[in-house]
């Protein structure tokens, strides 16, 4: 697979905020796994929305609020499309990955999660898909089970006929792992899930933005994904929902927007997706939402999970070729980010070293506290690759890491 | 690439010492507590952000009037384990007037610029880079926050309570 088809310089220049210098170096940005940058196009149509179209939605009855409404229904169109839902019912507004996941754990892991059920997730979970479903547990009186990850970073799937019981309710695991870069089987998850009567929830965090998604072809029940990780502003997220499961899935919150009527004892709510999206929803987030599946879909998430991987394999053949005292945390075989140590320094010593030099990495646990416990690690430092990143950027990271090695040493 | 001035004077040679070889690094138990109005007191200390955890344990003696002993472990950061390592050495002996005015200096030194640091500090003087790095902080203040508690709480014989960094 090339990526060649693509002006990757171009696409770079689309980013304002890349050209700038920190500390007196130019900016090197791998630190997208966290939160990707945002090019042109998104800013300006959010500055456009504003400009132009800003009112409450499903509420007025004048001219800019049937804009705005048309803008947000645009922007819910775009994202079920990107997905490949079956309706864009099956899309609901949320904050991102994390309430995506706690609305679920709530709204259907409360009706349908009893005392002695199993709740099966994986040891390399971010917190937000670990912490929601302790929270329902403890509720509940339901038990957590975990696909162990061995030591190449991977799920060690051979459990998971033991795990995998008619018990579990719920099996809720990543796409990708965001200090692993591990890239799990999740049509494969999802079809074991179903065989036990267990809905699958997936954690699309890390993907959505980087590789096609497909929610069919994958057979997932809900999938959560942020707009900040894939071009869209912060704050803004999606939760797909299969119309089958979203149908019996109690309300999440109450207010405005997700009821049919109201009296003093009683309300009877809308179906899906309104139902879950009570209150004013962040609609400038939604359009922006809706502009960075436009911009991501331009470019082609073929080519995108192209070039990154490309700059991983790059990054990863300098690293061990040339810099001392570094091992990589992780399969071979990943997405486009790489955790690693290195022998003389510390993650956050590292990290404040190459702050120094304008490369913004992450170091410590991302949180993912249990893996790294697990793996001995008191964290790693991560390098993550987004489409406008280059090669050449990845050569001054290599130069920084080798001062780095001697520096510390 | 051109040195950095405030990468040198953070990660100083002795610094980096400290962070690879730390002193007084183990724990206290209850049997250190041997003479009348001793208690051997401990505090986790979590900076949950990063991960570093350290454990100080410390005997006061003189109902709690002297940090008479003082000892760490822990894992972390360059900067927190040099910092924890030279707090043992500076605070090991003293008055617990003493302590508390070294626990004001330090944070201010370690928070601001300062022009004419007090002879109190000493090795301290070390630490002096940090603050122009206002995200290491807490990196520097870990085991300071978990004496400080450790101080407040010389009441039980053996105490163990958490703080966050
Ligand atoms: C794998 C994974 N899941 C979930 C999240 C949480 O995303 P958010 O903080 O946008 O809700 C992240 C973000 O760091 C992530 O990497």
């Amino acid at each position: 697979m090339t990526s060649d088809s693509v002006n990757w310089e171009a696409v770079r220049a689309d980013f304002p905020i890349l050209h700038q210098e920190v500390r007196g170096n130019p900016l090197i940005y791998f630190d997208s796994a966290a939160s990707s940058q945002k090019p042109r196009q998104v800013i300006d149509a959010l500055t456009r929305y504003y400009e132009h179209d800003n009112a409450n939605v499903h509420r007025g009855l004048h001219e800019l609020s049937s804009r705005a409404t048309d803008a947000f229904e645009a922007a819910r169109n775009k994202v079920a499309k990107f997905l490949n839902a079956a309706s864009a019912d099956e899309i609901i507004f949320t904050r991102g990955t994390t309430e995506g996941i706690n609305l679920v754990a709530q709204a259907y892991g409360t009706r349908y999660v009893k005392e002695g059920d199993a709740i099966l997730l994986t040891e390399m979970e971010h917190h937000s898909n670990l912490v929601p479903w302790q929270l329902l547990a403890e509720r509940t009186g339901a038990s957590l089970r975990f696909v162990p990850v061995l030591e190449d970073g991977t799920l060690d799937l051979s459990k998971l006929p033991e795990l995998l019981t008619p018990e579990v309710k719920i099996f809720s695991f990543t796409h990708i792992s965001n200090s692993l870069g591990t890239v799990n089987p999740v049509a494969d998850l999802c079809r074991a899930a179903r065989a036990v009567g267990a809905i699958s929830v997936v954690d699309a965090a890390q993907s959505a933005g980087h590789l096609p998604v497909d929610v069919q072809a994958l057979g997932c029940d809900f999938l959560a994904l942020s707009g900040h990780k894939m071009c869209a502003p912060t704050g803004i997220g999606a939760l797909y929902g299969r119309a089958e499961v979203l149908e019996k899935t109690p309300p999440y919150h109450g207010g405005g927007e997700m009821i049919v009527s109201v009296s003093l004892h009683k309300s009877t709510y809308k179906e899906a997706p309104h139902r879950f999206e009570a209150g004013t929803p962040n609609i400038a987030g939604a359009v922006g939402l809706g502009a960075a599946v436009d911009y991501l879909e331009s470019i082609g998430r073929q080519n995108i999970a192209a070039h990154d991987g490309e700059l991983v394999r790059y990054a990863q053949q300098r690293m061990e070729a040339d810099v001392p005292g570094i091992r990589i945390i992780g399969p071979r075989d990943r997405s486009g980010l790489v955790g690693f140590v290195m022998e003389s320094a510390h993650p956050h010593d590292l990290t404040t070293y190459a702050d120094r030099y304008g490369l913004a990495l992450r170091g410590g646990h991302h949180c993912n506290q249990p893996l790294m416990k697990k793996f001995k690690l008191p964290g790693t430092s991560r390098a993550s690759f987004y489409f406008y990143n280059t090669k050449e950027e990845i050569d001054r990271m290599i130069t920084i890491l080798q001062e780095a090695a001697r520096f510390f040493s | 690439m051109i040195p950095n001035s405030d990468l040198e004077e953070l990660y100083q040679q002795v610094l980096l010492d400290h962070s690879r070889r730390p002193r007084n690094f183990g724990e206290l138990s209850e049997a250190d507590a041997t003479e009348a109005g001793e208690k051997v007191v401990k505090v986790q200390g979590d900076n949950p952000s990063c991960g570093d955890e350290i454990v100080v344990s410390v005997k006061l003696a003189d109902t709690g009037l002297k940090l008479a002993d003082i000892k760490f472990t822990g894992q972390g950061c360059a900067i927190s384990q040099a910092s924890a390592s030279l707090m043992t050495i500076k605070t090991k002996g003293r008055s617990r007037a003493e302590v508390e005015e070294l626990i004001a200096a330090f944070h201010d030194l370690i928070t601001k610029q300062t022009e004419n640091p007090p002879d109190i500090l000493g090795d301290l003087q070390l630490l002096q880079g940090v603050w122009r790095f206002p995200q290491r902080v807490k990196c520097a203040t870990l085991a300071w926050r978990a004496l400080e508690q450790a101080l407040r709480e010389g009441s039980a014989s053996v105490v163990t309570t958490e703080v966050e960094g």
